[in-house]
């Protein structure tokens, strides 16, 4: 069991210093950062005492070694537009995404669980079809537009505005869960369908154990694990489509501020981004690997 | 595959195609058709503008489908957009598909470091969703038409490398690999005339759970502006230019919207069905 928490551990680590490593390159790779900072018509001379005051002119793997240093204490750099430390930045919109951001994995799997565990009980039923056709939908509706449509309704018909920090966050929950909660509907359907015809369940039927808990005791715990590997894998998504969401609702966020750096090429600001992106996903996957611990009693006896 | 297998099941009867699946086919081929011809049906080039016609709705004289701010021809732009999206969609998920086998038959095929290197580019692909790669690459180079479909292709290689990875390694042990050895195939030979053919279904069942993904993805990026640059157009960039007037001149984001939504959701059901005839026992999983 410690030989398999260490090995996550050193996965992970391994993960992170690989992205560390490859935003460095790029980030190298993508032209003169001293150029990049100094107005366009600067001579020389400026730019070589600004490559200077950087560090630029020392070789590749000395820079690589102050970077990880840099990173290792917590100077992440300053947005070239407000001066601002990165971090600050990020720290004041991550409230706004992770309220948006919980509210949309909630409702996912408050809905899209329940509803995959009711088709698999009446599969092949007109239920079960609805069930199915649900999660095609919400596969193939892309966020904004479902985001765009539920503005429009809501003006409409209700002569309210869905956007901006004051609004409701369930709109955009919704349309950021949307696609959560299909797949999460799809494969709890096919998880149940797994377990609910397994050996043990038609032993517990025999013995007379009543349906439901049946269902609770025997069929939940086994359809769980797979769930818990799709909930962390579900977090990407989360974190990906909150940048489109975020952009139709006007959210003030973490995903807007990184389509904003982009935009801006505010370079320091979108590394920092990335690497708390990847980080975020590491930690989730460790997480993963170690809940496995507690429900799976399978991988506890290795 | 197909050709080694198909003579017994073509005895049975084949089982009909349900009523969902021919109307996605029917949804792809129209969508298809008017990529290729649309451009028949309207006098205005999609760059064209007209100062006089501005945001006329869709039923306008002359206008099939309305204007844009600029007096547009919707229809033209949609056209247009309808080629950009598929090109991309296309060309993006065979790079993927290509490089992501390769990788994977590579990995599988050669222990040691690299398999070692491959499956680490495979976790830290898993640890970072794509569009934020993307939006990290856009921000550093300069934004062209190769690098987004480029970045657009990266999209869902490391599943493709750890499908293909771990079939190779299963065909590895199987008894035809071990015989074309012992007849003195090279490496190569045997990797790519041999294996690759045997697992080649589990590549083509992937690429239709990609292709809607791919879609997506582009649409999704262009949306935010990111992605197809003016003057060219995609479907996405099309609903971007369009956001700001969604309560005056609706048609200029929920026709390009509706246009997305039914092909990802055509393509999609499409490639469920091929996944079930393909493979059975992948069925259901996702």
């Amino acid at each position: 069991m410690i030989g398999y928490i260490l090995s996550r551990l050193l996965r992970a680590m391994l993960t992170m210093l690989v992205t560390v490593t490859l935003v460095f390159l790029f980030i190298r790779l993508s032209g003169d950062p001293a150029a990049a900072l100094v107005p366009p018509d600067a001579p020389q001379s400026v730019i070589d005492q600004y490559s200077r005051a950087m560090g630029l002119d020392q070789p590749l793997w000395q820079q690589y070694l102050g970077y990880l240093a840099g990173l290792a204490q917590g100077n992440f750099g300053f947005s070239i537009h407000t001066g601002i430390a990165v971090e600050q930045t990020f720290l004041r919109r991550l409230p706004y995404t992770l309220h948006l951001g919980g509210t949309a994995l909630a409702l996912a799997v408050a809905i899209g669980i329940p509803i995959g565990a009711l088709a698999a009980i009446r599969r092949g039923t007109p239920l079960d079809r609805l069930v199915m056709g649900f999660s095609v939908f919400a596969f193939a509706m892309p966020n904004f537009l479902f985001g765009l449509v539920m503005i429009l309704v809501a003006a409409l018909a209700f002569g309210t505005f869905l956007g901006g920090e004051s609004a409701n966050v369930i709109w955009p929950a919704l349309t950021l869960g949307l696609a959560a909660m299909g797949s999460f509907a799809r494969f709890t359907r096919s998880s149940v369908l797994e377990t609910i015809n397994a050996p043990y369940m038609r032993a517990a039927e025999a013995r007379g154990v009543p349906f439901a808990k049946r269902l609770l005791r025997h069929a939940a715990p086994n359809a769980a694990i797979p769930l818990v590997t799709l909930i962390g894998l579900s977090l990407g998504a989360l974190v990906a489509g909150s940048v489109v969401t975020e952009q139709v609702f006007a959210w003030p966020g973490v995903g807007q501020l990184l389509v904003r750096s982009v935009a801006t090429r505010d370079l320091a600001q979108v590394q920092f981004l990335v690497l708390v992106v990847a980080a975020t996903m590491v930690m989730a996957n460790l997480i993963v690997d170690l809940l496995y611990l507690v429900i799976d009693p399978r991988i506890r006896a290795k | 595959m197909t050709d080694v297998h198909s003579t017994a099941p073509l005895a049975r009867k084949r089982p009909a195609i349900p009523l969902s699946v021919k109307l996605a086919l029917g949804f792809v081929a129209l969508f298809v058709m008017f990529a290729l011809f649309g451009h028949v049906l309207t006098p205005h080039g999609f760059r064209e503008t007209s100062l006089f016609h501005r945001l006329e709705p869709p039923g306008s004289e002359g206008y099939w489908l309305g204007t844009d701010a600029r007096g547009r021809d919707l229809f033209a732009r949609l056209v247009t957009g309808a080629q950009i999206t598929l090109v991309v969609a296309i060309v993006g998920t065979v790079i993927g598909a290509v490089l992501g086998s390769l990788l994977g038959i590579m990995a599988g095929a050669q222990r040691g470091k690299t398999e070692a290197v491959i499956v680490a580019a495979i976790d830290v692909q898993a640890s970072l969703p794509i569009i934020i790669v993307a939006l990290f690459m856009l921000a550093m180079f300069d934004n062209s038409f190769t690098l987004f479909l480029l970045l657009v292709g990266l999209n869902g290689w490391e599943v493709y490398a750890r499908l293909m990875r771990g079939a190779t390694l299963q065909a590895k042990e199987s008894g035809y690999v071990t015989a074309v050895r012992a007849l003195g195939a090279t490496p190569a030979r045997i990797y790519l005339r041999h294996v690759l053919p045997n697992i080649l279904n589990i590549a083509l069942v992937q690429f239709t759970v990609n292709l809607p993904l791919t879609i997506l993805l582009e649409t999704a990026l262009s949306f935010l502006g990111l992605g197809v640059q003016p003057p060219l157009t995609s479907l996405g960039q099309i609903m971007s230019e369009g956001r700001d007037r969604l309560m005056t001149a609706w048609w200029l984001t929920l026709l390009p919207g509706a246009i997305i939504f039914c092909l990802a959701l055509s393509v999609s059901m499409i490639g469920d069905w091929l996944r079930d005839r393909l493979d059975p026992t992948l069925r259901s999983e996702r």
